[in-house]
């Protein structure tokens, strides 16, 4: 495998009317080509604002550190993303070697312009096709993420599509520029479950077909247990622990992880009872200091929790925690 | 036991525009659903969007129209048909019988105070007599939603989700109803957050003796906390069984299917389940005989023909299919 992108020590701050919040601290990551990443995490804990990041696609207001550094490796030599200043440059990434498929299929497509332009659309902006092979190529993708009748649907709207239709033909647009790193935020959450499996099962082909990577962000740890090889787990803007699918899921690390899978009810014992986290997730205005997970956290270890921000330690190889507990010398609390 | 509220062969039955010539289409959204709930139990009724499952729930709290058989509540104090109930015993079952919505962002007004918006049901109902009173009541049913007085003086987009649902079950009890309808309830929560409501609902329903209709989509969900499941296809019920004996032993090969696609959280697991192809047909254009049919991987000629009804497949458990029993000897 080779090396698809580098994120190192990415932050990422929005000034807003009630002050500049936080909403990215100090996040690193790699992603190999070929492999799926699942990007975990509640609502506000920042995985979407960080997926987007990779293409700098967030709004005016977004500050990015100045430690921040994104690399993408591309074909023809590394690109560094955040030197990228103007939307003609940031053509590379957006939707050129990365592409961005988003959870409610409904908004993303526009609704008076049928599937088939848009598609065609977005190939002539990205690649050197003739409008006539652009078509060609739309109807075979749409073709290839099993929507009957491509040639039907391709001057079809979006509103006389399905919602699982809808998001294959998402998918479709998605990967017809071939890109090198699919993000998919939520793709599948706005779905029933019997279409979600026959989605997850598509985009399982397509890493296989492709050899994309591929970014899969979710607060569902059941999709990710059946999609991902790695799993990143974020709160309140920071990665808390990152590591094999089975790893984290099996022996998770991070009290906050230990609390999801808890919290999570599971048809394996019908009967256990559901523990939830206690507290709410503080709102970005009031992030704690410390650890930032220590004001709902179950194994805290004393004050040091709530003032030192714990960095990242091994627990075992290719599996990383950001929590005291794993502190090589925990023994100064 | 006698059951708290029962719909009897009951349909729910929309108008759709057009049809010039000939009497005008209607969808099907509920049909011919027969569903007993006994007093203080966890119904749940599951099933995809386009289902039915919400619109069965608004019948059975008078916010839908019957278009065809009843729904009966007797509570020991007061018996109603709801198809034919008059002004003043509706304004009374309304008390009787509440919903929390799926969206705590949405259901709430931005512009009352917390404790503005517990009292209302008790204005508009003229349920106290005095100030003192509401307020008393308000403190009484906030506090069992773990509500402080701090909290009541705030509007609510001070609140996160999971507070803002508390807020939504808050109001929803104030009135002191028997029947209370959960569409969706915990859907929009966070997993974290999701596990407190549940456990809430679960208290308060113990606590204060109420009766659950709990519509979802999540099974994990429904298996966890209801005691007795219906599944619904197509405005059809497919199956109705004690939540055990429903996850332990499914019959309907649509319910197998649901419990199947739930991904699970083994990593090695990956493929094993078994899809399930297709997707659930418009109501305004239903398939003949069974309306699983389309789907169903096993279909015969009898299915295409002749829709299959509800029959006894152990005790309190019913399921409508055709091959159920071959079926059950082959698994």
């Amino acid at each position: 495998m080779s090396r698809l992108i580098d994120v190192e020590n990415l932050t990422l701050q929005f000034d807003t009317d009630e002050g500049r919040i936080t909403a990215v601290d100090n996040v690193s990551f790699s992603l190999e080509a070929g492999e799926v990443m699942g990007l975990v995490g509640e609502s506000g804990s920042g995985k979407s604002v960080t997926a987007k990041s990779l293409m700098k696609l967030n709004p005016r207001n977004a500050i990015y550190g100045p430690d921040t550094n994104i690399t993408l490796y591309l074909d023809d030599g590394p690109v560094d993303v955040m030197s990228l200043q103007t939307d003609h440059d940031m053509k590379i990434v957006r939707g050129g070697s990365i592409s961005l498929i988003f959870q409610e299929p409904m908004a993303s497509f526009a609704p008076a312009i049928s599937i088939g332009d848009q598609m065609v659309e977005q190939l002539l902006i990205h690649t050197s096709f003739s409008p006539t092979q652009a078509k060609e190529l739309s109807i075979e993708m749409l073709d290839r993420v099993g929507i009957s009748d491509a040639k039907t649907r391709f001057g079809q709207y979006a509103f006389e599509l399905s919602g699982g239709m809808r998001q294959r033909a998402m998918i479709a647009m998605a990967l017809s520029t071939k890109p090198r790193l699919l993000i998919a935020d939520e793709p599948t959450t706005a779905l029933d479950v019997t279409i979600q499996a026959q989605v997850i099962d598509l985009m399982k082909d397509i890493v296989s077909e492709f050899g994309m990577g591929i970014i899969f962000i979710t607060h569902d740890l059941g999709v990710i247990a059946q999609t991902a090889d790695t799993v990143a787990v974020m709160y309140l803007g920071r990665l808390v622990e990152h590591g094999s699918v089975r790893d984290v899921i099996r022996r998770p690390a991070h009290p906050y992880t230990r609390g999801l899978l808890a919290a999570l009810p599971t048809l394996d014992d019908i009967d256990a009872p559901l523990t939830p986290i206690p507290g709410d997730i503080p709102s970005p205005l009031e992030r704690p200091s410390g650890c930032v997970y220590n004001t709902r956290c179950q194994e805290i270890l004393g004050p040091r929790c709530a003032r030192e921000v714990p960095a990242f330690s091994n627990v075992s190889a290719d599996h990383t925690a950001a929590c005291h507990l794993h502190d090589p010398e925990r023994g100064s609390l | 036991m006698k059951p708290l509220i029962t719909a009897q062969g009951l349909s729910v039955h929309y108008a759709l525009r057009g049809g010039l010539i000939g009497p005008a289409p209607f969808v099907r959204a509920v049909e011919n659903v027969t569903i007993e709930v006994a007093p203080g139990s966890f119904f749940g009724l599951v099933g995809e969007s386009g289902s039915g499952k919400t619109t069965l729930g608004r019948a059975m709290l008078r916010a839908a129209p019957i278009s065809k058989g009843d729904v009966m509540f007797d509570d020991g104090e007061v018996e109603y048909s709801l198809k034919n109930l008059g002004k003043k015993d509706l304004k009374d079952y309304r008390k009787r019988a509440q919903l929390i919505f799926q969206d705590p962002y949405a259901a709430l007004s931005p512009r009352m105070t917390v404790r503005d918006i517990i009292a209302e049901p008790l204005e508009v109902m003229g349920l106290t007599k005095s100030r003192a009173e509401t307020d008393d009541r308000v403190r009484e049913i906030a506090a069992k939603c773990r509500l402080n007085v701090e909290h009541l003086r705030r509007f609510p987009h001070a609140f996160s989700g999971g507070q803002r649902q508390r807020i939504s079950i808050a109001r929803a009890l104030v009135s002191g109803p028997k029947f209370i309808v959960a569409d969706e309830s915990v859907a929009a929560l966070d997993v974290s957050i999701q596990a407190d409501v549940l456990n809430l609902l679960k208290a308060i329903q113990e606590e204060m003796g109420l009766t659950f209709l709990f519509i979802s989509h999540d099974l994990s969900v429904v298996a966890h906390v209801c005691d007795h499941v219906a599944v619904m296809y197509l405005g059809r019920l497919v199956e109705t069984a004690p939540t055990r004996t429903l996850f332990s032993a499914p019959r309907h090969p649509y319910t197998k299917a649901l419990l199947s696609a739930i991904p699970s959280l083994d990593p090695d697991d990956r493929g094993k389940a078994q899809k399930l192809e297709g997707e659930i047909p418009s109501p305004t254009n239903p398939p003949p005989g069974c309306k699983f049919q389309t789907r169903c991987p096993h279909a015969i000629d009898h299915c295409r023909m002749e829709e299959p009804i509800l029959e006894a497949a152990g005790t309190e458990h019913n399921v409508a299919c055709h091959k159920w029993q071959e079926l059950s000897h082959r698994s």
